[in-house]
């Protein structure tokens, strides 16, 4: 850890869904704090409510009791226009189908988190292509999604999460519509972006990818079942 | 997001579907164009009934009346009252229609023929193609001269010129003394079908003892209203009952024809505002449509942080636009079509200014209106369902 200032706080957060006629628990009194500069990866199986947990760090959803802290502030009872600007400032989102909009080419994609931010269309486009530098993609700028393979959609994706400068960078399953070889670089990219001092918080269900981080939480439904460095996970598991 | 930035977006938005954005601007421009069109054509048909009710004098104005028992009013009270009223009237004459068997060598028909003063052509601003209008010497002397209207014209002599013929009224031999220049198509009916003969003339050959009724010209437009006013006094005095006698100013027959013209115009706009309405309907399901085939779009964005106001604003605008781009095609189809009309038609069809701005400020307020909905709901998806495309 290079900073102890912490980033996000997670206090006994439940998460119920009610489905018929059966409560699920996806989130069942989970506890966890990152600080600043750390890499974290999620892992746990399907229905281990990783993605739930994405969603609620991720300002996409709201506790159904418990407390989400981010920077600062408390998201728990947030509305949806209020957790709309948290993620539009403090987090960059990275998914695993890349979600680019078709449409739009390359810098208008990068430029949009920007564009909600209110940032005027001379800087929007300097930080854009300044994101882009970053990501190596920058003569693709003009180009649509279409026109790029999948590691080059993804890297537009991670230079959109970086435009808008966040606290948090939250990539779910990045590297599952990617081969290995893409896979490799898309880690490296994040490894890059981690040593720059950026936070991490990677989800995924391959224990491959999830060793490239510093630290692992394991959930199992609902609750975390091993929260540790890298090391210490693969000692437990092998 | 700015306004400029959600326009921008709109428009590209359109123009990736255009086929679509196309077929739902259809009902837009047809319902704009036909209100355009009818506005447009009755305006042209106000402008040309009144420009012939206005050749017929705008100061004109035209008294009936009948004997009551015993009650009446000569021809010797009218001048009387005219001579009290020179401030108001500036000229009257009678106006006896009668219809009589016209013939000449050619033809024999059925004409009206009008006793009239010499004042008449002036009343009713007649003016003469060639030769003079029936005279004071006429009237006084009972004689046979008569003035021919451009129908009467057509029937009696074709394509020739009538002047110093004679030709029969009613079994009287006539000369032709003028030919009235056409002032209502020279149609059947119309006031080119008449022939001028002098009141004393008339009154001799139908026997009859009084003058049923007259033409006044008022001095000036304005007092129209106040002669026929004192018009009616005065007949009630000397007749006794309102049923007997009738006084109408010109003015106010155009003003009633432009206020059923107006509500004609307006009723006939109404319907085609309907398809203004079918229209906003389409716009609001092709709207729903788009929403549903671009959850993942609005997922997306709102995971980067839009608000329901910026997708909002994204979904209004973007409706806002295909009809009011819609409602543009819609004038500019509009106004060619009036403007085609009203040269083909000969007539004076011009698009009304007002009906073009209120066209497309409805145009437009539809798509907000009906864009509303959908964009509401796409506003307020949950952006995790969204993003899975739910």
């Amino acid at each position: 850890m290079k900073s102890k200032e912490v980033l996000i706080e997670l206090k006994e957060v439940c998460k119920y869904y009610q489905i018929g006629d059966e409560e699920v628990r996806a989130n069942d009194g989970i506890n966890l704090t990152i600080c600043k500069g750390e890499f974290v990866a999620i892992i746990g199986k399907s229905g281990s409510g990783k993605s739930t947990t994405m969603n609620i760090i991720g300002a996409l959803d709201v506790p159904t009791s418990g407390e989400y802290w981010i920077q600062g502030t408390n998201v728990s009872h947030m509305k949806d226009d209020e957790l709309a600007t948290i993620r539009n400032k403090m987090v960059g989102f990275i998914f695993q189908q890349y979600y680019l909009l078709s449409k739009l080419n390359v810098i208008e994609n990068v430029e949009l988190p920007l564009l909600y931010a209110g940032v005027d269309s001379v800087n929007r486009k300097e930080r854009a292509m300044q994101a882009l530098k970053e990501v190596g993609l920058e003569e693709k700028w003009n180009k649509f999604p279409k026109q790029l393979s999948g590691g080059q959609q993804q890297r537009v994706s991670i230079a959109r999460a970086l435009a808008g400068n966040p606290s948090l960078i939250l990539a779910d399953e990045p590297t599952g519509a990617l081969d290995s070889k893409t896979t490799k670089d898309v880690l490296g990219f994040l490894k890059k972006l981690h040593d720059k001092g950026n936070t991490i918080v990677l989800i995924t269900h391959d224990q491959s990818v999830a060793l490239q981080a510093e630290r692992i939480v394991n959930l199992m439904d609902g609750k975390i079942i091993f929260d540790g460095d890298v090391e210490e996970y693969k000692s437990q598991n092998q | 997001m700015n306004i400029t930035q959600s326009f921008r977006l709109a428009i590209k938005s359109i123009l990736s579907n255009r086929m679509r954005a196309i077929l739902t601007m259809l009902g837009m421009i047809i319902g704009v164009a036909s209100v355009i069109i009818i506005v447009g054509i009755m305006n042209g048909l106000t402008k040309k009934i009144e420009s012939s009710y206005a050749d017929m004098g705008i100061n004109s104005i035209s008294v009936y009346v009948q004997k009551n028992g015993n009650r009446m009013v000569t021809e010797k009270d009218m001048y009387q009252f005219y001579n009290d009223n020179q401030d108001l009237i500036k000229e009257i004459s009678p106006s006896l229609e009668q219809k009589y068997v016209v013939k000449n060598a050619e033809t024999k028909f059925k004409a009206n023929v009008k006793g009239v003063s010499e004042t008449y052509a002036e009343i009713k601003s007649l003016t003469l193609k060639e030769g003079r209008f029936i005279n004071y010497a006429d009237v006084l002397l009972r004689q046979n001269n008569c003035v021919i209207g451009a129908y009467v014209e057509d029937k009696l002599f074709g394509k020739g010129n009538g002047i110093g013929e004679t030709i029969k009224i009613n079994g009287e031999t006539f000369q032709v003394v003028g030919r009235v220049k056409e002032v209502a198509g020279r149609k059947k009916g119309s006031a080119d079908d008449c022939i001028y003969v002098s009141y004393s003339k008339v009154i001799r050959m139908s026997k009859s003892t009084e003058i049923g009724s007259y033409e006044m010209m008022a001095v000036d437009s304005t007092l129209a209203d106040p002669l026929v006013a004192k018009l009616e006094t005065w007949l009630y005095e000397k007749i006794g009952n309102r049923d007997y006698f009738y006084a109408f100013s010109m003015s106010s027959m155009i003003s009633s024809m432009n206020t059923i013209m107006g509500m004609l115009a307006l009723a006939l706009a109404g319907i085609a505002a309907i398809s203004l309405l079918v229209a906003g309907i389409g716009i609001m399901n092709i709207m729903l449509v788009s929403v549903t085939e671009r959850t993942q779009e609005i997922g997306i964005r709102k995971s980067l942080g839009a608000r329901r106001r910026d997708i909002l604003n994204q979904f209004i605008i973007e409706a806002a636009a295909v009809s009011g781009i819609g409602g543009l095609i819609g004038i500019l189809v509009g106004v060619l079509l009036v403007l085609l009309i009203g040269k083909l038609s000969n007539m004076q069809a011009s698009p009304s200014i007002t009906s073009i701005i209120i066209s497309f400020t409805v145009s437009v307020g539809t798509g907000v209106v009906f864009g509303y909905m959908p964009a509401k709901k796409a506003a307020l998806l949950n952006p995790i369902d969204a993003l899975r495309g739910e």
